[in-house]
């Protein structure tokens, strides 16, 4: 079984961002990038799959300008088998993302597609459901846990009330949550083994992916700001100014 | 300009989410319909057909749709798409699994978790965990949305729109409902509440909650939790505030034990009035909590109790 999972470089999980004056976006400048951490679990799953014996092939996609090898390095080091960067300097949202993911699926002839379920930046969560919709295959998105079984995948999601588990024909998409595993950090034999793993570089036009987008984004501002308030000295204190002051209890 | 806002619902009953994502259509334009899809779903068509000022409700009621699978649900939706200038849904597990392979199929982007509607083409949503506020226009034809239900109140009841039945089956293999582990709670939803007191690590263990029920029990709070806590096995994920899990914005939320990361304000910052109880006084969350407590939540906790 083939299996490609997408990954996305993001800001570091621990940055706080601040917009920019000219309300064009956020400051990125130096600011630490990484893996996204929920590709990050997806591509631990796919190891684990791999280990386990169910997966042969583990592709490892990013989209995105040059430096985003950096990331296709640090899942190869991982163990992800080979890389596909997928070039442009432009922000590439999530639908033309989908097109192009699909377009790999396709030439690759992919069983499985793992993600992580939204990227930390722009915070979307669409890029699964809407891959798993152009290929017409079933989704299991924010999975805390994943079984292949006789040619089929169960997948147990984090929904708003608890847990709920699904039964998916293969190919699937798969999505991943924050508990679906912890992943491993790269040894340094295997980083350098990383490096002699092949990536392909290619472009969103050598598969006919037009990356336009119907959104545009006019202005990006900071958030209302909340200042801090006071230290009260007990618990007392605490209950009086809730019931005095601010008025909720 | 019509508008369509799926339902969020269990069959049987309405969820208050769907309040808020008719809220958010009102803003867009006066012409909103309602879409119930499930199975055995009448009565709670019947409540959505209650919320003022509505169009009509439409009901598909087959077993497909019983546990809105995303595979028989974006179909459904896709079919009755033509009619609409805007398809909207709450940006819950359910919304936020089936809405953009809706997009997907009808070739449009999508907007995801709005918190508010400048016209009937641009909306504001948060973006880096809430860190930036982004203006979005659309210009697709059609325009499918998310609704961040904290961003906007719940629509009033009081109507009686009719009630029209669509006969769309789907029949599909790909995914099949296995079973469900609901949790079950006599405390008010987290997401619906006007009080969320919520424990971080500090927390120690999962029995120490039994510290936050009891405060819970007597202000009829909800009862939350930071990522390390649901990490470290104390709880349940789906008590998880946060970036990646419940958005909540309650007019008082009481933060214990949580030291305040990025990603767990992201989850409660427009909350009206927060409280900070922590021992570390150097924790963020004192940065932005209106009363901040620093105390051993082990003594503060029974002594706030008592206190009430």
């Amino acid at each position: 079984m083939k299996v490609l999972v997408a990954i996305k470089r993001v800001v570091d999980a621990n940055v706080k961002v601040r917009v920019k004056a000219d309300g064009s976006g956020v400051d990125l400048s130096n600011a630490k990038m990484a893996i996204n951490p929920f590709c990050e679990i997806a591509v631990e799953e796919a190891i684990r799959m791999k280990e386990q014996g169910s997966v042969d092939e583990i592709i490892a996609i990013s989209i995105g300008p040059q430096v985003c090898q950096e990331q296709i390095r640090t899942a190869l080091a991982l163990g992800a088998d080979r890389g596909i960067l997928v070039l442009s300097d432009e922000q590439v949202e999530p639908l033309a993302v989908a097109k192009i993911l699909k377009s790999v699926v396709e030439k690759e002839q992919i069983d499985l597609i793992i993600l992580g379920k939204q990227s930390i930046d722009t915070d979307n969560n669409q890029v699964g459901q809407m891959l798993a919709a152009l290929c017409d295959m079933p989704q299991g998105t924010f999975a805390c846990k994943a079984e292949i079984k006789d040619g089929q995948i169960e997948v147990t999601r984090e929904v708003d009330g608890g847990e709920q588990t699904v039964l998916l024909s293969l190919p699937a998409v798969l999505t991943t949550d924050l508990r679906l595993n912890e992943p491993r950090y790269a040894s340094l034999p295997n980083i350098m083994k990383a490096k002699k793993k092949p990536i392909d570089n290619t472009t969103p036009e050598e598969f006919g992916v037009d990356i336009s987008s119907g959104l545009k984004t006019l202005v990006v501002n900071p958030p209302a700001e909340r200042s801090a308030g006071i230290i009260v000295e007990s618990v007392a204190e605490l209950v009086n100014k809730l019931k005095t002051e601010a008025k909720v209890i | 300009m019509s508008i369509l806002v799926i339902a969020e619902h269990d069959n049987s009953s309405l969820k208050a989410a769907t309040l808020n994502t008719v809220t958010a259509a009102k803003a867009i334009g006066d012409d909103v319909s309602i879409l119930v899809a499930g199975s055995g779903c009448q009565d709670a068509a019947k409540a959505a057909s209650e919320i003022a000022g509505i169009t009509k409700v439409i009901v598909a009621d087959a077993e497909a749709f019983e546990h809105q699978l995303p595979e028989a649900i974006a179909p459904l939706i896709v079919e009755l798409a033509g009619s609409y200038s805007h398809i909207l849904a709450a940006a819950t597990t359910g919304g936020k699994n089936f809405m953009p392979r809706v997009a997907a199929l009808l070739d449009v982007a999508q907007i995801s978790d709005i918190v508010e509607v400048k016209s009937e083409d641009t909306f504001v949503r948060p973006i880096y965990a809430g860190n930036a506020m982004a203006t979005v226009q659309s210009s697709d034809s059609i325009k499918i949305i998310t609704v961040r239900t904290t961003g906007f109140d719940d629509a009033e009841t009081g109507g009686s729109a009719a009630i029209e039945s669509c006969d769309f089956s789907v029949s599909q293999e790909q995914s099949k409902f296995i079973s469900e582990q609901l949790s079950v709670s006599e405390r008010p939803e987290l997401t619906a509440a006007s009080i969320v007191i919520s424990g971080g690590r500090g927390m120690q263990s999962g029995e120490n909650f039994v510290l936050l029920e009891r405060v819970a029990d007597k202000l009829g709070a909800a009862i939350g939790a930071s990522r390390a806590a649901v990490d470290a096995g104390f709880v349940p994920n789906d008590m998880q505030v946060g970036q990646t899990g419940k958005i909540v914005a309650p007019d008082l939320y009481i933060a214990v034990g949580i030291s305040g990361a990025i990603q767990h304000l992201a989850g409660m910052k427009d909350s009206k009035v927060i409280v900070a109880i922590n021992k570390d006084e150097e924790a963020p969350i004192f940065q932005i909590a209106d009363y901040g407590l620093v105390a051993d939540l082990f003594k503060a906790l029974p002594e706030l109790e008592e206190a009430l």
